[in-house]
């Protein structure tokens, strides 16, 4: 049985760790605010390129000089994984759940005889992906010295790439990142960036056939892929800080009502054998006045 | 009043204007054209440069650098890779983009020498365009 003393210092620990688990709550709940308002800023522009991209696709899509970056190589043996994870830990299952999709992604490829290259994107996922995989880890994006994950981030991310496809390395690149859906709920997701998948336009009609294009059809596509690319790594990333601030929260949350629970726990603990000792004292006093 | 017509300029990062316009004249890849109301359906891509628009509320200036334009019946839209009010450029904007257009020629591959030269020098020209130094005398 613990003594008084050391019982107190514990409820004392525990309240200072309950202290810093609502700030880091606090604080994430900020973040979260300002993660999901630089998502929805970037998301005109990702739909607006995205109908464009459709459009463009669709009708260029299937002629043999299609850009490499829409048709693809032609085969599909490498398949590089660029996996987005969070610099900081602390937030729940949230780097624990990429990790665990891209794993399976990679090693569902390997049983099917492919070749796998990965690439990482945040200290966590480098760590989770290392731990297992190690062998077929190529290369890390480190992103703590970003302050605000900007558009230029994402560039230097799909510049990596690029070069990294133009070199003939891998065949399919597929993203791993987190979708923001609310707080509670953050759903792990792979994407395919290259070669690049867009949703086709609703409206094939006579509306969107009718575009000119400068300098040629063509030209416009093989300039807009690679941005495209960006963009999509852009909002992933930009999903992915959102998640990781929402997951924060939620898991702050939890050990914050934890600690709660643990301080009314030991509370009661100590003031019964706080109880237990007076009436033992008690008890002694008692008897030594009947001996006498 | 002349007839206006919807303009949205966003960037990846924010939306910069989206409102009625009578006119926007848009850096594009093969030269500056303006579009006003009626323009016959258009995707261009765009080069560095300076987008002026013309609403309402008087005229606007926008350095835009790579990206493209969609110019349809009802709308123009201009989605650039990086857009900044005019006044807003500074030196060191200029810097970081004439040092990036230098830094991808001397990586191009052969046969993208000439798109990465000739970006180069539109970055340049952008920056003696809009009165600060390119700081590049000899390309």
């Amino acid at each position: 049985m613990p003594s008084l003393k050391d019982l107190k210092n514990r409820i004392s620990s525990v309240k200072s760790t309950r202290k810093i688990t609502k700030a880091m709550q606090m604080v994430a709940a900020a973040k979260l605010r300002r993660a999901q308002d630089a998502a929805e800023a970037a998301r005109p522009y990702a739909e607006r390129f995205n109908a464009v991209m459709g459009q463009l696709a669709a009708s260029v899509g299937g002629s043999d000089t299609a850009p490499l970056l829409l048709k693809g190589t032609g085969k599909d043996d490498v398949h590089l994984l660029v996996v987005m994870t969070s610099e900081r830990g602390l937030c729940g299952g949230f780097n624990a759940n990429i990790a665990k999709l891209a794993r399976q992604h990679a090693r569902d490829l390997i049983q099917k005889g492919k070749t796998v290259k990965i690439i990482t994107v945040g200290k966590k996922g480098r760590e989770a992906m290392k731990r297992d995989l190690g062998e077929l880890y190529i290369g890390h994006v480190d992103l703590s010295d970003v302050k605000r994950i900007g558009y230029g981030t994402a560039t230097d991310i799909a510049k990596d790439v690029l070069g990294k496809f133009d070199a003939g390395e891998f065949d399919v690149a597929t993203i791993f990142y987190s979708k923001f859906v609310n707080v509670v709920t953050q759903t792990p997701t792979a994407l395919q960036v290259i070669p690049a998948k867009f949703d086709a336009p609703e409206d094939t009609g006579a509306a969107s056939a009718l575009y000119e294009y400068e300098p040629s059809e063509e030209e416009v596509l093989a300039d807009l892929l690679p941005r495209g690319v960006a963009t999509q790594i852009f909002a992933a990333l930009l999903e992915n800080a959102a998640s990781e601030q929402g997951a924060r929260m939620s898991a702050m949350d939890n050990a914050t009502r934890n600690a709660g629970e643990m301080i009314d726990k030991l509370t009661i603990e100590y003031n019964r054998s706080r109880q237990a000792v007076i009436t033992n004292e008690l008890i002694e006093i008692i008897s030594g006045a009947e001996a006498l | 009043m002349a007839n206006t017509t919807q303009f949205d300029l966003v960037s990846p990062e924010r939306k910069l204007v989206s409102g009625p316009v009578t006119a926007v004249e848009i850096p594009a890849a093969a030269g500056d054209l303006t579009a006003m109301q009626g323009h016959s359906p258009l995707i261009t891509t765009l080069r560095p440069g300076v987008l002026k628009v013309s609403g309402p509320d008087g005229e606007q200036e926008y350095v835009v650098t790579g990206g493209f334009a969609e110019i349809s019946g009802e709308s123009i839209s201009v989605l650039a890779e990086t857009a900044l009010p005019k006044g807003e450029v500074t030196q060191g904007h200029i810097d970081d983009w004439v040092a990036q257009a230098h830094a991808a020629k001397q990586n191009a591959p052969e046969h993208l020498t000439e798109a990465a030269t000739k970006l180069l020098a539109d970055m340049v020209a952008l920056g003696t365009h809009i009165g600060l130094d390119p700081n590049q005398p000899n390309l």
